[in-house]
């Protein structure tokens, strides 16, 4: 086999040459690295909340209330005196949190039941309609539905936009199944007498996973935008947990004197969001060079 | 074409049957004793026992479907814990709001936003295009209440053009109507906007690259004729499609633009119906937003035929 020059490259393990190999890296995926960074970033920063000169975010101290940032207070203080710095970091934990778990969630479920579906016509045909039911209603009114009869609680959040995202993902592993079945070298394997649940493991799912990573990381954007939406609304997180839509929830009533209390828990879900989204357009277009063209 | 539009109507009844199943199943499939959930910590006993006999909960569940399902026939939503008032009622004080805010929004949005996507699609791989795309990304990770309150700030506050929050009545006057409308219809729109100009791009490149584009070039048409004549035509049914699925952001964000903004509408009603547990008025909500989703979906559906004279069914 010839080798190429670019397989040289790959070889060379000497530090200027690598140093290339990253900036040609960057180079051919902006987003996936900017994205990559700013989400890394976020998470690192739950992780250590506690390091990072963080007081405790549920502290009060009512005659403090209401600071403007200073030197001691880098991003004020809300209307019952908590350090809103503290609350911030630590409302990561909640945001980050919600959306990895509902990604991980709706897309382990989602690929249990487009598989049973993709396979079996009889329980394709109830399985869509209820499906293609729950998809007319708007994802942020079922999770509005579930958690106004739960209590509020961060598992019952990640249950309640779970099963709002499920449908979708339902769908999109349906049709690559779909797809796949028609394809020679899985009707091959069927034919040479391989058993379907073999079949499914070895030649479906793996190829189902490119397009449900993209679609992960979108989901995982949309559930942290789901999360401050509802708890925004009163419909969230409980008050205990300082999550960045309760944050901005608690504190609007003062918007008018403190705006930095709803523009500094903003900004960091906006841009934690806006990290996924980048690298999701990444990954798809690293995955899937047909749709990079274009979208 | 008529059997097509027949089929069509008659497959969201499979539809809306789920919608009403699954917001019938609600109360049940939660745990625990959903009277006691909705009567909230500080109720008695015969709070808990009031409550569970005006949802119909003391009946067999079939007894309550039967009757969910012919009380649903009659437009009878049920009446509201909290009020006493029916469902029916409460939903159609507050929808009028909910309808102005989202017509306009979903005007600006076209209005902005298919112009953008075909901007960048005709000047594709300039910085304009890249300036298009970079505010699409935007548009999908600020969420609406952040931008609401940044518009809020900056053009009622900083510079005192528009008025901070609430609702006019077309009645009281055009003008502050639509002056209440702008911000909440911005805020809204944002993500709509951002969604619809990105397909709007990909699906004109699409178009972009056919064969018969380049024909109209090169008999000699001017650029503006082949972008909107040729081009834009082509390039609608993926535009309208997209335009009937995002209405379902436009509703999620709704429920938050209205509490933003103290819009008195639906949102609104469902916030408070929230904050109150009031269950019957968040089932009618749903199904009212759901229906309305499936009939704008359904709408873009039989519109193909209109923007696509190949379609014939």
């Amino acid at each position: 086999m010839a080798v190429v020059p670019s397989d040289i490259d790959l070889i060379a393990t000497h530090a200027p040459k690598q140093r290339g190999a990253v900036a040609t890296y960057i180079r051919r995926h902006p987003t996936i690295v900017v994205g990559g960074v700013l989400l890394g970033l976020m998470i690192a920063m739950a992780i250590f909340a506690p390091y990072l000169h963080t007081v405790d975010p549920l502290a009060l101290a009512p005659a403090k209330r209401l600071k403007w940032p200073t030197a001691e207070y880098w991003f004020g203080t809300d209307m019952l005196g908590r350090d809103l710095f503290s609350r911030t970091i630590y409302g990561a934990r909640v945001s980050l949190t919600v959306g990895i778990s509902v990604a991980i969630l709706s897309t382990g479920l989602g690929l249990f039941i487009g598989l049973v579906t993709g396979f079996n016509r009889a329980v394709d045909a109830i399985v869509m309609r209820i499906m293609d039911g729950l998809m007319s209603i708007p994802s942020v009114l079922i999770a509005i539905a579930l958690m106004a009869l739960t209590r509020a609680s961060l598992q019952n959040v990640i249950f309640a936009i779970t099963v709002a995202e499920v449908p979708r993902v339902t769908r999109l592993v349906r049709s690559v199944v779909l797809t796949l079945r028609e394809q020679p070298y899985v009707e091959a394997a069927f034919a040479s007498g391989t058993t379907q649940i073999r079949t499914m493991w070895r030649h479906i799912v793996p190829n189902t996973l490119p397009p449900l990573l993209v679609q992960g990381t979108f989901i995982a954007a949309g559930a942290m935008i789901t999360e401050a939406i509802l708890s925004f609304i009163g419909a969230g997180t409980p008050p205990t947990i300082p999550s960045w839509g309760n944050i901005m929830a608690e504190d609007r009533a003062v918007f008018l004197v403190a705006y930095y209390i709803v523009l500094f828990p903003g900004i960091f879900l906006s841009l934690t969001v806006l990290g996924i989204n980048l690298l999701g357009d990444g990954l798809r277009d690293a995955l899937d060079p047909r749709l990079a063209r274009r979208l | 074409m008529f059997g097509y539009i027949v089929r069509r109507i008659l497959a969201t009844i499979p539809v809306m049957a789920v919608v009403a199943v699954f917001v019938f199943a609600l109360l049940h499939l939660s745990p625990g004793d959903p009277a006691a959930i909705i009567a909230g910590d500080n109720a008695t006993t015969a709070d808990i026992e009031r409550i569970r006999a005006a949802l119909g909960l003391d009946q067999p569940i079939y007894v309550q479907f039967g009757d969910w399902v012919w009380r649903l026939m009659h437009g009878d939503l049920g009446i509201s814990i909290f009020t006493n008032l029916p469902v029916s009622t409460l939903i159609h004080q507050r929808v009028g709001p909910t309808v102005a805010l989202s017509i306009s929004t979903l005007v600006i949005s076209i209005i902005v936003a298919i112009p953008l996507g075909v901007l960048a699609a005709w000047k594709a791989g300039t910085w304009i295009d890249r300036g298009v795309m970079v505010f699409a990304v935007f548009g999908f990770s600020v969420p609406v209440f952040v931008l609401a309150y940044i518009l809020i700030y900056v053009l009622a506050i900083a510079t005192n053009l528009l008025p901070v929050q609430g609702y006019a009545n077309p009645a009281d006057g055009l003008r502050p109507f639509l002056s209440h409308l702008v911000m909440p219809s911005i805020a809204l729109g944002f993500v709509y906007i951002a969604l619809i100009a990105r397909i709007t791009r990909a699906s004109m490149l699409d178009v972009l690259a056919q064969d018969y584009i380049r024909t109209a070039h090169a008999k000699g048409l001017s650029s503006e004729k082949v972008l909107l004549r040729h081009a834009l035509k082509n390039a609608a049914v993926p535009i309208a499609t997209i335009i009937g699925i995002g209405v379902a952001l436009l509703i999620s964000g709704v429920v938050v633009t209205e509490t933003v903004f103290a819009i008195p509408g639906l949102g609104r009603l469902t916030v408070d119906a929230i904050l109150r547990r009031d269950y019957p008025i968040i089932q009618g909500v749903i199904l009212i937003f759901s229906a309305a989703y499936v009939l704008v979906n359904l709408l873009v559906d039989l519109s193909y035929a209109l923007l696509d004279p190949r379609i014939r069914y």
